[in-house]
């Protein structure tokens, strides 16, 4: 099976985020002063092959812990959706 | 026998020759290491220069772990071994997981390249020890990505330990308690955002590096000697 991940990576709570307190002060100059909480992170998609959705799930994981993420500073969270199968 | 100080090179490391001039001025002998060797070459001491390792891909420092010499730099600093990570090699030391802690993006989101003060905090570690606690040496930052973070039990810990080895007297990025170098638990491994080798001679603007360098070289000679 084909799976697509979504790895959507941000700061962990408590960790600086200079960008999202960048954007959030940015807001306000262009008439949005009801925002915050403005946080700024990555998206990572990448196509997985693995016998069923738990396995995907299981190396996406292992991939976010060991490189696409750094556990320090950087919590991330997985969605998985099963492509169609191209034959 | 002059010390032999291996100078790691990733494709993207731009501060590699910089350091290998100081190092031979201060009469060590600097060895090159390209990223995808898999041993020292009987190196003494290994710097993580600057640069821009990997492009810094991802994150800084992310990609450059996993070449080749660094299984060979983290067997080397286990084994009590002197390494030194300047700037982006502070950098990939921490993604190694040789130091604790992550540099993450400047607070202002500002590039510094700027000369700042920095108090020597511990004479204990491979790059101060012939410093005196209480110095302050003008250091080079040229940095992005220097704002030292890390949790609290871990900086309580270098705390309490001692392994704060360089805290700004101003603090220019927003790094965690003025941190601007840290040491590993064994006091070997060593990473700092300023750059020593370029405040190594006058004609630089400063030469307070050096007494950082001697130390390395010092360090270095002396693991040499019991070898």
């Amino acid at each position: 099976m084909r799976y697509e991940a979504r790895v959507e990576i941000t700061h962990l709570p408590g960790i600086a985020d200079p960008q999202g307190a960048t954007v959030e002060r940015s807001l306000p100059a262009l008439g949005y002063d009801n925002v915050s909480q403005v946080r700024v992170g990555k998206s990572i998609r990448l196509v997985v092959e693995a016998p069923d959705e738990a396995a995907a799930r299981t190396q996406v994981d292992e991939m976010c812990h060991r490189l696409l993420a750094n556990p320090v500073i950087e919590a991330y969270e997985i969605e998985l959706t099963e492509l169609a199968s191209v034959t | 026998m002059s010390a032999r100080i291996g100078i790691v090179q990733f494709p993207g490391t731009n501060c590699e020759l910089d350091v290998a001039w100081a190092v031979e001025q201060l009469g060590g002998t600097p060895e090159m290491l390209w990223h995808a060797e898999a041993e020292l070459r009987g190196a003494d001491a290994v710097v993580v220069p600057g640069g821009f390792a990997h492009g810094d891909y991802l994150r800084t420092g992310a990609i450059a772990r996993f070449s080749p010499v660094m299984d060979a730099v983290a067997r080397f600093a286990t084994a009590g071994g002197p390494v030194v990570g300047i700037c982006n090699g502070f950098q990939v030391l921490t993604e190694a997981g040789l130091l604790p802690g992550a540099l993450q993006k400047n607070a202002g989101l500002t590039f510094l390249c700027e000369t700042v003060d920095c108090r020597v905090e511990t004479s204990r570690s491979s790059l101060t020890a012939l410093a005196t606690p209480g110095d302050v040496l003008r250091l080079p930052i040229n940095h992005f990505e220097g704002s030292y973070v890390c949790d609290e039990t871990t900086r309580r810990r270098l705390r309490d330990d001692d392994r704060i080895v360089l805290r700004y007297v101003r603090n220019p990025n927003g790094s965690l308690d003025d941190i601007a170098g840290v040491c590993s638990e064994q006091r070997n491994v060593v990473g700092l955002m300023p750059h020593p080798e370029r405040a190594s001679e006058s004609l630089l603007g400063s030469t307070d590096g050096v007494v950082l360098l001697r130390s390395l070289l010092a360090t270095a000679a002396e693991g040499a000697a019991v070898a």
